[in-house]
This record gives structure tokens, C-alpha cells and sequence, in this order.
């Protein structure tokens, strides 16, 4: 048994010693927002926070997350209570599949906690390890500016 | 109907795919809890039709956009629309659906008008409600739903809105499936939770076409069951952890027999170039001419480039008393049911395919595919649904790859500095294996199932209906002398079929960068040289918009930097793109700005538009500037992300887009059109920048330095 707080729940679960993270998230916890996209920390579709901090669930134990707080994206945010993130991405409608837009969300979420007025450099910079297949970079790049002057405001 | 056979409908004929599906009930009902069902044969692939689709529903019957509810295709009952491909959904499916809607509201009208002696032309709609000229309302299409109104053939005279008087359709309408994709709802394939589902992978060979010849006993972990059909090996279990453990384990202990089958990678186009294959002159013109005196040559050369979507290739599928299920994000329910019939040799009948979305999907990938294993590895649990997952390696090592292609260009100018001749050959594959058109099954499993069956060679569809390798091949410029001849390899080690533009990002970086050349002989502005071979004014208009977005004319030289640009108009009959495309030349090169002048016709929704033409010139500038699918003479060894890289947010260009609105032109699809253009505007400013022409791609340094 592996018990963590999860998007600011107390969580108890059954998990294989070696077993990621990600699958713990997605089998026995139930969520669908983290992502496999590669299980090789090379892409991002997976990404959550562990203490605040941006971390690949796909290359993570769940056994490590014993204690933490683990974050999803349905953990900063949903349709009745959004991230500004999430508002922001949806007025600049920046996605095409949107396959990748949970690991994005979650980044960039850690990325303005630290920055909250970072410059386009920064949020290439902060948000590079994470692929896009689909072109929606630009627009990703707006939503996060615009997130950002919101959560300043 | 796919891109492969569709014909432009005579006049006097249904528009789009309802020409093949006429009953206007298959694509549209109404419900009594005011919403309408639209029912389209065509899928979500990340491209938005399915907000351009309720947009022309919602336009046509004057109702909310959110009274829209769109039905996943499925077999069934969908409409069969083919392939969602070839970036003509909102011709194929939104002109049938137009005509479906207004051919709707008029029935129901009718019927309205009948019951309240309210006269037809004298009523309004206003949201689904029915108003007679005092305002009262006198029905709505709920209070009609059940009435069977719909159950008949589309009448060929639905009177559609004017254009003038649309308000929804053309206007930036949000997507729908977007909120499910920032809160991480559920919504993709992968997502799909069933009760006493059940996770499986694959075991892959090392080699193409490799045989198992053995399998040592072992322990695996509880409740593992072992799927295998010849060669195909797969693994069942309770869990994702537990599958791939699992199919590692057995992995290690399995055998192999495998030989030499794919070419020599380091002499690719040497490969190509001596491969037996079947040759046909595509086009030949003979017109007057001036005689040639000055000629440029140059051959033009890509590597096979792969799909790399972000997400992998997932299905679920279930066997139960002799039928199977299977979800799946295909681009065609009904093509992907006719091979998986020919493939477990069932009748199509007892098979149902549902689509769910999955991750971007930008031509034939392994979607198809893991439909086939997912039913195999199911066929060992029976009555359980298994949901069959790719990994990285098999999304970049498997997954049906675009052909590697040759071109090479001869031609001349005359004397007044006229385009006068033009030879040009291309080498190539086929780009077409989808599944559901052959005789025999295309999808990956077969050629490992027992007894063994070879996939039909990839096809090139006939140039009426855009062509494969040949798509873009024959330039849009005014030549009175021309031969274009395309050879198809008769063979294929590596499995080729349609990857966005097909044979078009090729022949557009030839033709593009052949212009140039040309005009630097004749001695004239690249911009002006190609306006004046363009007879085709919308050309000329996004040609001249992308000059003038980019400030070609007053453009000053900046060491280290370079400016080009390219045009071309999508399969000769589609959308019109110009790109203009500044780069850096630092230790590699750099794309910086992409200018991007667009014509799709009529526009649906102006946003969606320039997210793909956006979407699909960066793609661009990542086949430019990185993609190549690596492999040595067994099989493909570019399967990681650091192997097969694409572009990424440190390197994506800034894009400008604009669209020349057409509201009275027919639409004319945009996911594809400026993938090609952007290609070859990079070519044009690395020969800005460095002097030399880029040839072979991707351009980097290595290839670069050859030029
Ligand atoms: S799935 Fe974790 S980084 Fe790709
Ligand atoms: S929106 Fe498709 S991968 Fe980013």
C-alpha cells in the first residue's frame, strides 16, 4: 500500500514495488489527465507535481510518492473551478488533438509559481522538454502569457 | 467515400457524401429534449471538424451551437464516409450536411405550417422555435421529433442559407472538444474504462518480417495470459504495470528468425533510384515553345519521415458470442471493419466499430493496426474488453512510414527568359496502404498471423482524385513544354502509406527551389518570376499577400539571416497557400518567422482554418529541418523521441496567418495545404542565407554540407 495526498485528497493504494506512477494514476486511481506518450521522461504528456515540483509520473515509482502530494491537472482545475491556465488556453483556443495539453498545463502551472511574469524566452525555455505534434506552440506561448497577466491581476 | 475514388458530383446531384448515403435520417434527428443528433461518418482527429460541422448544422437550421450534439462514427449505423483524409471533410461531410439541414428545416417547416395555417414563407426560426409573424410559437423541431419527418431521401433542391445572410457558419466558433482536453476529462481511446477491462502489449520481432521459432517457458506474473497467432505474440493482464512487464519477460525469452529484408540506409537514393518499379508519364504537354537556351538541373531528395504523434496507437477491443468489438480512432470505422474481417476471416456483420478520439492523427498511422492486435490479444480472454496500448518504440518503429522520394528536374529557359521546357521524374512508393481497399488486408498483424500474408504494395491514387506520390507534381507555372513521369517501386520493405501531403512536401520543395534558380538566370525577383508564369489569379493574390506580410519588396540583406518563399495550391485543387519563411544559419539552421497567406474558399471557421494551416507549417518546418526515420537492414532504430526528433518549443518559428476570405467560393479543406510551401519557403531562405541549395532534406548540417 502507497498513500499520498493526490490533488488534496489522502489516497491509499495497492502498488508493485517498481510499478510508475503514471499507472497507479491512470489504473487505480482512476484519472485520465496524465498521459503515456513515450514512459522515457522525453516528452511531458505524463507530467504532475510532486511537492509543487514538475515531475514525469511515467518514469517515477508510485512507492517514491509515499507521504508527497501528488497534482494532476484535474487537480489545478475544472470546469466550475479553473486554472486560470485552463481559462486561458481555452479563450486562445490553443490546441488542435490536445494530447498534450495536460503535461503543458501542469508546467507551465509550476513555471508562473516560481515566474509569475515570465518573458516568452522563459516559457519556451520552461515548457521545451514538453512535444507538441500538432503545431499548437504559439498559441500555448499566449495562453500562458495571458494566464499569467490574469494571475497578476 | 474516400479521397482515392471520389468524383465531383454533375450538377443536378446531391453535394458531398450524401450522394452515397441519401436518407436524410442517417445523418440528423431531432430530440424532444431540444437537441439535434448529427451523426457524421467522419472523426475527430485533432483537426476541429466536428465544431466546423455543428457550426453548418446549426447555421442551416437557425438553432445554438450547444444544441449540437455530434455522435462519434460508428458501424453500423454512421453514414460510411471513407476515410477522414485528404483534408476534405468540410467538403465530403459539411456539404452533406448543409443540404441535409436545410433540406430539415424545410420539411419541418412545412409540416408546421400545415397544422397552424400559418402560411411557410411567413414563419421564422429562432433557436429550434417555430414563430409566426406575431411572434407566437406555433412548433419547434422538439415538439416534431418523433414525427419519422426524416425518414426519406434527400430531396436534390434544399435551398441552403446565402452566404451573405450566414452568422454562424464562418465565425470563429470555439471548439467543442476542448474543455474535456485542458481539465484532462476523459475523452481519448486511451481513456476508455470498461468493466473488467484488461491491459495487453505486443511483443515485437527484431526484425522485419521475422519468424518465432521459439518461446522457452517461464514465469510471468499472476493471471498473465500469452495471445499468440504465429508471430504474433502479445501478452493479457490485470494491469498496465503488469502487461509490459510481462511482455518484457517474454521478450527475453523468445526466438527469432530473421534476415536482411529493408535497403542499405546509407545509399538510399541510389536504392531508389535502381528499385524495379512500374513507370507512367503523368502529364506531357507540347506546346510552342522557344528553344531552351540556358538549363538548370537538380535532384531533390527525402529520407521515409513518420507520423510521431504525441500519444501512441491505442484500441480496446471484445470478443463476445462471436462478434467483436472495437474502439478505435481510426480515420474510417467501415474501412478499418473490411480489413479486420479479411483479416480474422469473419463476415463484416458480425463486427462493430466505434470511434473515440486519440491523439493527432495527420495521415495513416498505427491506428488501423492496433485495432487487429487488440482484437488478436482479446481473442485469448474472451467476453473481456482489452485495451491494447503502443509503446514509444512501436509508434516510431511501426506505424506505416511516407515514402523516401527522389526528383530530379531539367528545365529551360528561353532567351526572353520564359519558362519554355520542364522534365521532371519522380521516384517514390506508393502513399496509400489504408485498409478497406484492397483485396487483401493492410493492417501490420497479418504479415505475422499464420499462415503469413504479405500487405499489398502502397498504391498512388490517380491524380484526379490529388495522387500520391504524384500529388503537386506537375507545376501550377505556365510551361508549353512538359513531362512529368513517376516511377512506383514495385516493392516495399518498409510499409509506406499517406502521411500529410502525401508526395506534395517533395515535389513543391523541387518545383519551388527549381523556380528560384530559374529565376536567378532569367535574372529576376524570384516573387516577380513566379507571378509571371501564375495564371491562376487566387495564386497570384496569396503570393503577392505572403510578400507583402514578410515586406519582400523593401527586404534588406542581414548577415546570417535569409528570407524565401514558396506557393502552392494543394493538390491543384485545393486551398492556396504561400509561406514566406526567414531563417537563421547559426551552427544549424533556425527557422525564426513563418508568414503564411491562405485561400480555403468559403470559410467555416476562421480560427480552425489558421490553427491547421499553422499547425501544419511548423510541421513543415520540423520535416525541414530534423525528421528521418532511422533503420539498418532489419528493421527501423529510430523508436525514441531523441532518435526521431521534432521540433520543439525553444526552435517553433513566430507565425503570422491571414486568410483572403472567399464566402461565395466553394471550401476547399486546409489541414495539408502549408505543410509543402513551408518546406520549400525554408529551402529558398537557406539559399538566401548560405548561397547554397538545399537538396537533400532534412537540412542539416550534415546534409547541408553535401549540397
Ligand atoms: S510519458 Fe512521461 S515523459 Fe513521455
Ligand atoms: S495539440 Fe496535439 S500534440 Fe499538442
Amino acid at each position: 500500500m502507497v498513500a499520498f495526498t493526490l490533488n488534496g485528497q489522502p489516497v491509499s493504494v495497492e502498488a508493485a514495488e517498481d510499478e510508475a506512477l503514471l499507472h497507479v494514476l491512470r489504473g487505480a486511481l482512476d484519472l485520465s489527465g496524465p498521459r503515456y506518450g513515450c514512459g522515457a521522461e522525453q516528452c511531458g504528456a505524463c507530467a504532475v507535481l510532486v511537492d509543487g515540483a514538475p515531475a514525469y509520473a511515467c518514469a517515477i515509482a508510485a512507492s517514491s510518492a509515499a507521504g508527497r502530494s501528488v497534482t494532476t491537472v484535474e487537480g489545478l482545475g475544472s470546469p466550475d473551478t479553473p486554472h486560470a491556465l485552463q481559462t486561458a488556453l481555452l479563450a486562445e483556443q490553443a490546441g488542435q488533438c490536445g494530447f498534450c495539453l495536460s503535461g503543458m498545463i501542469v508546467a507551465a502551472s509550476a513555471l508562473l509559481a516560481r515566474e509569475p511574469d515570465p518573458d516568452d524566452a522563459a516559457i519556451r525555455a520552461a515548457l521545451d522538454p514538453h512535444l507538441c505534434r500538432c503545431g499548437s506552440h504559439n498559441r500555448i506561448i499566449r495562453a500562458v502569457q495571458r494566464a499569467a497577466a490574469e494571475m497578476r491581476a | 467515400m474516400s479521397d482515392l475514388d471520389r468524383r465531383a458530383a454533375p450538377p443536378g446531384k446531391l453535394p458531398g457524401n450524401l450522394a452515397t448515403n441519401p436518407r436524410l435520417d442517417r445523418w440528423l434527428a431531432f430530440d424532444a429534449a431540444g437537441h439535434v443528433v448529427v451523426t457524421p461518418g467522419k472523426v475527430e482527429l485533432g483537426q476541429g471538424i466536428l465544431t466546423a460541422l455543428a457550426q453548418i448544422v446549426a447555421e442551416e437550421l437557425d438553432v445554438a451551437m450547444a444544441r449540437v450534439r455530434l455522435q462519434a462514427a460508428a458501424t453500423p449505423d454512421s453514414p460510411n464516409e471513407g476515410v477522414t483524409s485528404g483534408s476534405l471533410s468540410v467538403q465530403d461531410s459539411g456539404m452533406a450536411l448543409r443540404h441535409v439541414a436545410a433540406a430539415a428545416r424545410a420539411i419541418h417547416l412545412q409540416v408546421a405550417a400545415q397544422r397552424s395555417g400559418v402560411p411557410v414563407e411567413a414563419l421564422r426560426v429562432e433557436d429550434g422555435a417555430f414563430l409566426a409573424p406575431d411572434g407566437r410559437a406555433i412548433g419547434s423541431y422538439w415538439a416534431q421529433a418523433d414525427a419519422a419527418l426524416l425518414a426519406c431521401e434527400a430531396p436534390v433542391d434544399a435551398r441552403p442559407k446565402p452566404p451573405g445572410e450566414r452568422r454562424i457558419a464562418g465565425t470563429s466558433a470555439a471548439r467543442i472538444d476542448l474543455p474535456d482536453k485542458v481539465f484532462g476529462a476523459p475523452r481519448f481511446v486511451h481513456d476508455l474504462r470498461l468493466p473488467g477491462m484488461l491491459h495487453a502489449r505486443v511483443v515485437r520481432p527484431p526484425a522485419r518480417q521475422a519468424r518465432l521459432v521459439g518461446l522457452r517457458e517461464g514465469a510471468l506474473p499472476e493471471g498473465v495470459v500469452i495471445a499468440r497467432d504465429g508471430s504474433f505474440l502479445a501478452v493479457v493482464a490485470g494491469s498496465e504495470h503488469d502487461a509490459e512487464r510481462a511482455a518484457e519477460r517474454l521478450a527475453a525469452r523468445a526466438t527469432w528468425q530473421a534476415t536482411d529484408t529493408l535497403p542499405d540506409p546509407g545509399a538510399l537514393a541510389d536504392w531508389l533510384r535502381a528499385a524495379p518499379g512500374d513507370h507512367a508519364v503523368i502529364a506531357e504537354r507540347d506546346e510552342a515553345a522557344g528553344a531552351a537556351t540556358r538549363t538548370i538541373r537538380a535532384t531533390f531528395f527525402r529520407p521515409y519521415v513518420t507520423h510521431a504523434s504525441v500519444g501512441t496507437s491505442c484500441a480496446v477491443a471484445r470478443w463476445q458470442d462471436g462478434t467483436l468489438e472495437v474502439w478505435s480512432h481510426t480515420q474510417g470505422v467501415y474501412n478499418l471493419r473490411a480489413d479486420l474481417a479479411k483479416a480474422l476471416r469473419m463476415k463484416e456483420e458480425a463486427i462493430l466499430v466505434r470511434h473515440m478520439e486519440g491523439a493527432g492523427c495527420y495521415g495513416h498511422n498505427g491506428a488501423d493496426d492496433v485495432a487487429l492486435d487488440a482484437a488478436l490479444a482479446a481473442h485469448a480472454v474472451p467476453g473481456r474488453p482489452v485495451r491494447l496500448l503502443w509503446s514509444r518504440a512501436e509508434e516510431l518503429g511501426w506505424g506505416p512510414v511516407s515514402s523516401a522520394m527522389v526528383v530530379e528536374i531539367e528545365a529551360g529557359l528561353d532567351a526572353a527568359g520564359n519558362i519554355a521546357t520542364w522534365r521532371e521524374e519522380v521516384v517514390s512508393h506508393g502513399h496509400s496502404s489504408r485498409p478497406g481497399r484492397d483485396p487483401n488486408p493492410t493492417l501490420l498483424a497479418v504479415e505475422y498471423m499464420d499462415p503469413p500474408r504479405r500487405i499489398p504494395n502502397a498504391i498512388n491514387p490517380p491524380l484526379a482524385s490529388g495522387g500520391g506520390a504524384q500529388r503537386n507534381a506537375i507545376p501550377a507555372y505556365r510551361i508549353p513544354r512538359m513531362t512529368i513521369g513517376l516511377k512506383r517501386i514495385a516493392e516495399m520493405p518498409l510499409r509506406c502509406s499517406a502521411l500529410r501531403g502525401l508526395g506534395a512536401p517533395v515535389n513543391v520543395l523541387a518545383i519551388e527551389s527549381v523556380m528560384e534558380d530559374l529565376a536567378a538566370a532569367a535574372g529576376e525577383d524570384p516573387l516577380d518570376f513566379r507571378l509571371r508564369h501564375l495564371d491562376d489569379p487566387r495564386g497570384r493574390d496569396v503570393l503577392a499577400l505572403a510578400a507583402e506580410m514578410c515586406g519582400w519588396r523593401g527586404r534588406a540583406k542581414r548577415e546570417g539571416f535569409g528570407l524565401g518563399l514558396a506557393y502552392a495550391r494543394y493538390k491543384h485543387t485545393g486551398a492556396y497557400c504561400a509561406v514566406a519563411a526567414e531563417i537563421e544559419a547559426l551552427d544549424r539552421v533556425v527557422c525564426r518567422r513563418l508568414w503564411i497567406a491562405a485561400d480555403v474558399g468559403e470559410v467555416i471557421n476562421p480560427d480552425g482554418v489558421m490553427n491547421q494551416y499553422e499547425g501544419g507549417a511548423i510541421h513543415g518546418v520540423s520535416m525541414a529541418l530534423k525528421e528521418q526515420v532511422a533503420f539498418d537492414r532489419r528493421t527501423v532504430t529510430g523508436t525514441r523521441w531523441e532518435d526521431y526528433p521534432i521540433l520543439r518549443f525553444s526552435e517553433v518559428p513566430t507565425v503570422e496567418t491571414r486568410l483572403i476570405p472567399r464566402p461565395e467560393e466553394k471550401p476547399l479543406g486546409a489541414g495539408e495545404a502549408s505543410l509543402a510551401p513551408a518546406v520549400a519557403a525554408i529551402a529558398n531562405a537557406i539559399h538566401d542565407a548560405l548561397g547554397i541549395r538545399p537538396r537533400a532534406m532534412p537540412f542539416t548540417p550534415d546534409t547541408l554540407a553535401t549540397a
